[in-house]
């Protein structure tokens, strides 16, 4: 049905972008780009989705598609062993951290843009701008190694793409991707960006929106946990005592 | 049968987790301890953050004492007196634990404390458990008949505030129940767990409770203290996940009647020899994962609360 859906919006999405829009407007955007779906709703059966990302040219170029899940603060601990017992011994934390990212681009990214060039417009993992919270103070390296093991641990928990992903071109100017977001895809507010690169050089950008958010079930249970967490407490107690009670009942007649 | 677990969120199969409470609750009714200290390290093992098995696993212990404090009621097995004056103590021992276990949390210490914790009061008590029955046993084996004194007299008797507890037969200081209860509510918000198996050894030994009435009266204690711990951990913290709760309290409840049933059938010496075993299994565990050097020495933790976006 998700599949099914993205197909749909694709084929419409490419059929506004390249043939149905009067021919000058199209000429005056050198990039349009969109998205299949602008939400993606967590239900209790989520497992994951895809959603596609497209677009269309003006003339020939390079494309690199970046997914930025919501900013947060993160902090790394590093364990080292006191007497023989592994104990949590520095860390530092992060701003701004990405909770997702993933990246696509239609040809390997060195042949794309120079390395200035991507650190400059923070493309690519390795570039991406992690800096500690105001008054944490370490060596340079020692922010490096806690840095690189951020991304590594991300990458584990399968939210940062340990690939690059493929963008597809039909014929020159029409372009789509598929982003891949697990189960347990963080919620909040995305931004899926598209950069155009022509011979190196940026050419244009542009940003679309997209919400991961809990619906359903699943999701009121949630909100009511964090809104009204007294009564959602209260609540428990009183399921577990009902619960066990009724069970000792039946159990010992 | 794959279910979404809203607060944990992530998804588990459902059997999986009726199995593992209805295992734990069968042992939970069989030695009238709360199974916390098995069901905590298997909820993290399964992937559950330890937070959320921490609060949700004293939710279903509330669950786990009510349906297993009903058989011991019945049968007259609580004492309502002693449960009240430990039950002072650690409603004081539970708060204290929870702001301990926010202040633990924000140092990045509390998997340390949870795991040291676990060693240390494991091994203490499985270690005397064992030394204890073991003994017993081959007492009896040598010379059966003759019978020591009922209770010694030690330091213990000498404190104040000395009340009459009637169904224990015993007069004592109403402090030394009080201590129990306090300890053991501090480990009800540290470590997730019901207290039992620190509470039925304690009353046991300590106290010199008859064996008849320690179980009844640790799980109706255990109610309440659990209670307190699942409210403060919802409130404070956002921990307690009421579907998982409510998956392990089904196969908890189950598994406790068929317990609570065998052990009319198990002879007391023999319980606490088997009960002394499996703790000393889970705290030998633990204590090798603390000094075994993790395969990745860095962890991450997300620090901002979640943000709400209107759907």
């Amino acid at each position: 049905m998700g599949v099914c859906r993205h197909l749909i919006a694709l084929i419409i999405g490419l059929a506004l972008a390249g043939g149905l829009a009067p021919a000058q407007d199209l000429r005056a955007q050198p990039l349009v780009f969109d998205l299949s779906d602008h939400l993606i709703a967590i239900t209790t059966a989520f497992t994951g989705t895809d959603v596609v990302a497209f677009g269309a040219l003006d003339e020939a170029g390079d494309v690199v598609i970046v997914v930025m899940g919501p900013p947060r603060r993160m902090t790394v601990r590093r364990a080292a062993p006191i007497a023989g017992v592994w104990v949590n011994r520095d860390s530092l934390t992060f701003r701004d951290v990405p909770t997702f990212y993933g990246i696509a681009t239609n040809r390997p990214i060195a042949e794309i843009a120079s390395l200035p060039m991507l650190e400059r417009h923070g493309i690519g993992l390795q570039n991406l701008q992690l800096l500690p919270v105001a008054g944490e103070e370490a060596e340079p390296d020692e922010i490096a190694a806690f840095r690189t093991a951020l991304v590594a641990e991300m990458q584990g928990r399968g939210v940062y793409g340990a690939d690059i992903g493929q963008v597809a071109f039909l014929g020159d100017r029409l372009f789509r991707t598929t982003i891949a977001f697990p189960a347990t895809v963080p919620t909040g507010q995305y931004l899926v960006s598209a950069f155009v690169f022509r011979d190196g050089e940026l050419i244009t950008a542009q940003t679309s929106p997209l919400v991961v958010s809990k619906v359903g079930l699943g999701a009121e249970v949630f909100r009511f946990a964090q809104i009204h967490a007294a009564a959602y407490g209260a609540i428990a107690i009183v399921i577990a005592v009902v619960a066990g009670w009724v069970a000792g009942i039946l159990f010992n007649r | 049968m794959i279910v979404y677990l809203p607060i944990a969120e992530m998804t588990v199969n459902a059997l999986l987790i009726l199995g593992m409470g209805a295992a734990v609750g069968f042992l939970s009714g069989l030695f009238g301890v709360g199974g916390g200290f098995l069901m905590t390290p298997l909820l993290i093992f399964i992937g559950i953050p330890p937070a959320v098995a921490v609060g949700t696993q004293s939710n279903q212990l509330v669950a786990a004492s009510v349906s297993g404090v009903l058989a011991h009621w019945r049968r007259g097995n609580v004492d309502v007196k002693m449960g009240v004056v430990m039950l002072a103590g650690s409603a004081i021992g539970t708060v204290g634990g929870v702001l301990l276990f926010g202040m633990l949390k924000r140092l990045g210490q509390i998997d340390l404390v949870i795991n040291l914790c676990y060693v240390i009061f494991l091994g203490l008590i499985s270690g005397l458990m064992l030394i204890e029955s073991l003994g017993t046993l081959v007492r009896r084996r040598r010379h059966r008949g003759t019978r020591e004194k009922l209770h010694h007299h030690n330091v213990l008797h000498g404190l104040p505030f000395k009340m009459r507890f009637p169904r224990s037969r015993l007069y004592v200081s109403a402090l030394l129940p009080f201590g129990i209860g306090l300890l053991g509510g501090l480990l009800v918000a540290i470590m997730g767990i019901g207290g039992g198996f620190f509470l039925v050894p304690a009353m046991i030994y300590l106290l010199g409770m008859p064996a008849t009435v320690v179980a009844g009266t640790s799980l109706f204690q255990i109610i309440f203290s659990t209670a307190i711990a699942t409210f403060l951990h919802a409130y404070q913290n956002h921990t307690v996940d009421i579907l998982l709760a409510i998956l392990l309290l089904a196969g908890g409840v189950l598994g406790a009647q068929f317990g609570s049933r065998a052990s009319g059938r198990l002879p007391g010496d023999q319980a606490r020899l088997l009960l002394a075993l499996l703790v000393a299994g889970v705290c030998l565990r633990l204590a090798f994962d603390l000094f075994t050097p993790p395969v990745d020495p860095y962890d991450v933790e997300i620090l901002d609360p979640l943000v709400f976006v209107g759907t």
